[in-house]
This record gives C-alpha cells, structure tokens and sequence, in this order.
C-alpha cells in the first residue's frame, strides 16, 4: 500500500463526495427549510442525467446539456412542488410519502422510456485523458468534478451569507413564524430553494455520469449515501452538507478500499456514532 | 378498542386464506386448450435490461413459428419478478395456482432461481432456467423438474478460464468479483483450476452488486501488483468497473481476464470502444461468433430489435427452441411430467447460437466454452453494434463438472467466499 494507494483514494473519494454533495446540498437545505425529507432528490439526479445523455448523443455540448438537465428537473420539481408538496411540508409522513411516489414515478418512467440497459456517459472532450504524475494517475475529469462542486458550493455559500434572499432563507430556517412575522415571504424562500435544489440535483446527473454512469436503480443505491451525508453533516447546514459529502466520499473510498467486506459497515458506522454522541450532526443546531 | 378490531380484521384475513388456499382447482383437462407458458423474467428493477432481453428472445422465436407446435398454441405469460426473490416466488404462486401454467420458464437471477425451483419442484411443474446459473441447481440441488435448458453453470465457464490463465504464463493472480452467489462461483471456478495448475491467487476481492465507485477496488488491485486480473462484474457494475478500470490508466497495464457478463453486450453496446477492445472473456455465448446459427440469429435479433443480442436473449430464443422441439416429440403431450421431462432433457442440438449442446444427467448442458475478445463489428453486425465479442479459441463439449468425476466434484462445497477450490 504505497503512495499510490492513498493518493488514488484520496482523489477518489474526494470526486465521489463531491457528487454527493450536489445531491446532499438541496436536501439538506429542503429539509432545514421546509421539514421536507425529499426521496426524489436522487431521482432527480437520475433523471438529469438520462436528458442529459441524449442530448449529448445529438450533438448538444456537455455543458449545456447538463444545465439543461438540471432545467428540465427544476420545471419538473417545481411543478411537484407547486401541485402537491407546498400543502403539505409541516406534515413529514405525508410529504415522506409523496416525494416517495414520485421517486418510484421517475424511476420507471426512465425505465419506460430510455429502457434498462446501464449507458455509460464519456466525460467531455478536452478532460477525457488522465494526468500522470510519476506513477500516480489521475484522470482530469474528477479533478474537474471537484472543481466544479466546490464553485457550486461557493456560489450557494455566497447566495445564502450575502444576499437579501440568503438573509430570508436563513431566517426562515432559524424560526419560521418569527420570520412570517417580520415580513419575510417564506414561501417564496420555500419555492426558490425547492428550485435550487432540483437544478443542483438535475445538473449533477449528467456531471456525475462518467463516474457513476447511468441505470435504472441509480437513484436507490445514492440515496442512502446522501442521508448518511445529511445525518453526519446536520439537517438543514450547508457546511454540514459540504463536510459531510467530502468525509462519507472518503470513509467510503477507504472503507472498501482497506476492508472491502465491509464497506457499507465503514459508513455507516461514523453515521451511528454521530446519532449517538452528536445526534444534531456536526454543523447542525442543537436538537 | 382499536386493538380488538385490528385482531378481528387479522382473523378474517387468515380465514379468507385458508379458504383460498383449500379450495379445491380443477385438474387441468390433458392436452386441451393451450399449453400454459409463465415466463418469470424481471421487467422491472435492477435486472429490468435483461428481463427484456429474454422476453425479446423468447417471443422472437414464438413469432417465427406463428405461436403453435404439435398443433398446440403456446400461451405464454410474462410475470414481472421486479429483480426480487420473493417477488419471484409470489409470481411463480400465482402462475401455478391461479392462471394454472403448465411450465416454467426463467428467472433471471439466481437468487430468484433458488426461491422459485423448491417451489415449482414440490408442485411437480417443471422449471426450466436458461439464464438462471447457480451451480447447486444442477449439482447438489439437482432436481428431475428443474433443467438449464439451453443455459449454463456460472462456474464452467471459469474453470476453463483458470487453466487458460495458467498456460497464458500468469502465475499470480487477484480476483475481484461481486459479492453474492454468482460472483462466488465465478471467482471459485477460476481460483480452482488455476491453483492445481500451479498459480497463486495473490488476493480476493468482492465488492457488492451496486457499486458505482470502483476506484477503491481497483487501487487495491493494483497494491498487489497481478500478473492478470480475474473479473467477474453484473449490468451497471461492469460498465463502471470497465470506464474506471481504462480511466485508471491500467486497460494496458494488468491483463483482464473477464467472466462472460462483464463484456457482455448488454454492457459493450453502452461503451465506448477504446475501453473495452481487446479485452478477453470467457463464455458460452459469443455474438461474433463465425458459425451459421449464431450469424442467422444475430442477423434476425438485430433486424427486430436494433441491437445485437445478449446471451439473455439468445440463451431465450434457444430455449423456446429446444422446449418446442421437445414439445414434438411427445407429439403435444404435455400433460405427462414424466414424459415431457425425458424429451427435454433427450434433445441433442448439433448447433444453436450458443453452439452445439447436450444436457448431462443433472439437468445442465455440456456445451462450448469460447475464449473471446472484444473486437470492432464487421459486415452486417456493424449496423447494430460498434463492438461484439468474437471466439479466439473453442473449449468444446465442456461439463460442469470438468475435467472431475462428478461424484468427487460433488463431494466438494459449492464455492463461496469460505470455499474457493485451494487452501489460503
């Protein structure tokens, strides 16, 4: 076990947490906001990278497509969002339930529609190559995954500490009758991060293609992954968000790297350990 | 109160079950009517690609023949086992007791097989499994009721692939296989026959089914520093292993030695080609493959379907073959188990798209072994695929069992990760 060796899963787990991120940002924030635990969110993600991929396979630019993936997953959330969830999001079974339903909907409907066949996505021309550095290598393309989840991360930063409607948002998390109280549109936070987490969520499906390809399935094999992300980092924290992804990317990576029998033991454990010494998360508020 | 109504309703669901389930069926009049056909095949799911396939091979056939032999219709129902044991066993129930099929066809996982087969086996219904490959169902579980028509043993295709690897010079090998049933006896199969000859088998590695990030796996593949690879990858976890493994920079590095489902072509149609030419596997089905059968049935799957097919799909179409012939020969007589059964397991078929077959004693084919590569299309298969797997070398006539007596063979566990044919 070199140098190799640790480099190799450092940078793995790093790209792999930085996916996480993109899905874990928009249910955290979800959640912190509107008490919504969002099972669709993966499915969303899955979704983006089905549109995405065929607009690829016609021409499109990868870019471009992926943001018009996240697009199509954001009219799509909204639209969920807007007929159903916005009556119920103080009611946790019952949204738990309906963001259910609408996983299981997406899923087959990609089923139905793309069919089965896993399809792998090439990463975009330009970053299909690897850097060799001595014996180590390193494909470009997770270097450009971590540096794009980590611009995302700054702009939500950014959006939620130094605008008027991060200053909003924020209130509404800490006490949302004080916030209606004030004047603050909180339902119009609600919408916009509803929003912004389906667009993250949807442009993350395509981004994440060339490391995680696309099948049918997909969204249930994230799924607990990003909740262990929420648990550890916190509900409804960013930061959490963001330290969580990068830890769970990397437990993972070494965990099945060193014991790979039990690599869903090796996350899963810090998981239990934060429920029960710190059961709020590391970034989130006290319980 | 609630508690007493909850206990009421409890009682009148099991009565309602008794009921059910005691209720005399009338015997299924012989030879009347159609014969009863429940294909088992997971259209839904994880596995929902190669339930498809199946169904797709299966009716291809059936169309071709207009649906009738021995002046029987075929009536087949798709019973979707949504990629799941017990769904599968809940499906095969309700094919048997309640729509009163006659014979059983599929399913596509093992763990699905070894659900359904006790079942079918104690209502005397025969199953036959051309995809489903778990060892123990022609071997310590054999049953009369239960063939692998026109299908396979996970573990002879490795066993093959263990002593190739030996006479290829490789003297230390890692393997990295799915953990469940199929990644065992794949792995156990090379690790088996590469050992005797010699080798040594440096590590073993099982990943679960549904990994997406191999990177992990792969460094530590690479810690060990192999002469070659073995890899046994399903679906989803083939095209991630096969883009990370070329990503990784090592396709020209650590030989592979693939099992059949990692480059099948469910999995290379997906891939682009420079990450998965040149690349070796083992399997009783090679789409390229330079003989008539094969061609003539590529050539018509490609012209239904757009792609060319799987060995789901051949493994299906064969089969419905096979059965048909059996079928024949009773001149229609479903009806007799007995007599049925011996048809089936006394076909011959001299060639098939998977190559000439013949059933052992156990209910499984001794067939072809092919040595594949995974080269671009040629000629007509180009318009369906960019790559496909052609034979580089034929093992042929191969058993499950071999080169042991099966009674030796038998003596042995089945593989698991505990048990995989040398001492550690």
């Amino acid at each position: 076990m070199g140098l190799q060796f640790y480099v190799q899963n450092a940078l793995g787990g790093l790209a792999y947490g930085s996916l996480l991120f993109l899905i874990a940002s928009g249910l955290t924030l979800i959640f912190g906001l509107m008490r919504i635990i969002n099972l669709a969110q993966t499915a969303f993600y899955l979704l983006g990278a089905y549109v995405g991929l065929t607009l690829v396979a016609h021409g499109t630019n990868f870019w471009l497509a992926s943001v018009a993936g996240g697009a199509v997953t954001m009219v799509l959330g909204l639209a969920v969002y807007s007929a159903f969830l916005h009556r119920y999001h103080a009611d946790h079974l019952t949204s738990l339930l309906l963001t259910l339903g609408f996983a299981l909907i997406l899923d087959d409907g990609v089923l139905a529609v793309w069919g089965g066949d896993p399809r792998s996505i090439a990463p975009p021309p330009g970053l299909a190559g690897s850097i060799h550095i001595g014996t180590l290598v390193f494909p470009e393309y997770w270097l450009a995954v971590i540096a794009i989840s980590f611009t995302i991360a700054a702009v939500l930063f950014f959006a939620l500490q130094r605008t008027m409607l991060g200053v909003m948002i924020r209130a509404s998390v800490d006490d949302e009758e004080m916030a209606r109280g004030l004047g603050v549109d909180v339902n119009r936070a609600f919408f916009v991060v509803f929003a912004a987490g389906a667009f993250i969520a949807g442009l993350g499906g395509l981004l994440g293609g060339p490391i995680t390809s696309a099948y049918p399935g997909l969204d249930g094999e994230i799924t607990p992954l990003a909740f262990a992300v929420v648990i550890v980092g916190g509900m409804g924290s960013l930061t959490g968000a963001l330290v969580g992804s990068l830890l769970i990317g990397l437990v993972n990576a070494f965990g099945k790297a060193m014991f790979p029998e039990l690599s869903y033991f090796t996350i899963f454990v810090p998981v239990a350990l934060i429920m029960a010494f710190r059961p709020q998360g590391l970034f989130g508020r006290k319980l | 109160m609630r508690i007493s109504i909850s206990a009421k309703t409890a009682a009148l669901v099991a009565l309602f079950a008794i009921l059910c389930t005691g209720v005399p069926r009338p015997a299924p009049s012989a030879d009347a009517g159609p014969i009863k056909v429940a294909l088992l095949a997971p259209t839904s799911g994880s596995a929902a690609a190669a339930g498809h396939d199946m169904v797709a091979g299966w009716e291809l056939y059936w169309k071709e023949r207009g649906g009738k032999v021995a002046g029987r219709t075929v009536q087949t129902t798709v019973y979707d086992t949504a990629s799941n044991a017990a769904h599968a066993l809940d499906q095969a129930r309700h094919a048997v007791e309640q729509d009163g099929a006659q014979i059983v066809v599929g399913p596509y996982l093992a763990n699905e097989g070894l659900a359904v087969a006790p079942y079918t086996v104690q209502h005397r219904i025969p199953l036959f499994l051309p995809t489903v490959s778990a060892d123990d169902l022609s071997q310590r579980q054999a049953s009369a009721f239960v063939i692998k028509v026109a299908g396979w043993t996970s573990s002879l295709t490795t066993h093959v692939a263990g002593e190739w690897a030996y006479e290829q010079g490789y003297r230390k090998v890692v393997t990295l296989a799915n953990s469940y049933a199929f990644g065992y006896e794949n792995a156990g199969g090379f690790a088996h026959t590469f050992t005797l000859k010699g080798g040594k088998i440096v590590d073993q590695i099982w990943a679960p089914l549904g990994t997406a990030d191999y990177t992990p796996y792969i460094s530590k593949v690479q810690a060990s520093a192999p002469d070659a690879l073995f890899v046994e990858m399903v679906g989803a976890d083939a095209v991630h292993f096969l883009q990370q493994w070329s990503q990784l920079g090592l396709k020209n590095k650590i030989p592979l030695i693939a099992n059949e489902t990692t480059t099948d072509q469910s999995n290379i149609r997906s891939i682009a080609p420079e990450i998965v030419e040149g690349i070796t596997s083992f399997g009783h089905f090679a789409e390229g493959r330079d003989a008539p059968a094969t061609r003539a049935f590529i050539d018509k799957y490609g012209k239904a379907e757009g792609v060319l097919p799987s060995y789901m799909a051949t493994s299906f179409y064969t089969a419905a073959g096979w059965i048909a012939q059996a079928i024949e020969s009773v001149h229609g007589n479903t009806a007799d188990a007995g007599t049925f059964l011996r048809a089936v397991r006394d076909i011959k078929l001299q060639d098939s798209p998977l190559g000439p077959m013949v059933l052992d004693q156990y209910g499984a084919p001794i067939e072809n072994v092919y040595v594949r590569k995974v080269v671009a299309t040629t000629g007509d298969a180009a318009k369906y695929a960019k790559t496909w797997n052609v034979v580089t070398k034929t093992y042929p006539h191969v058993s499950q069992f071999w080169t042991w007596k099966p009674a030796d063979y038998l003596k042995q566990p089945v593989y698991s990760p505990s048990y995989q044919g040398y001492t550690k």
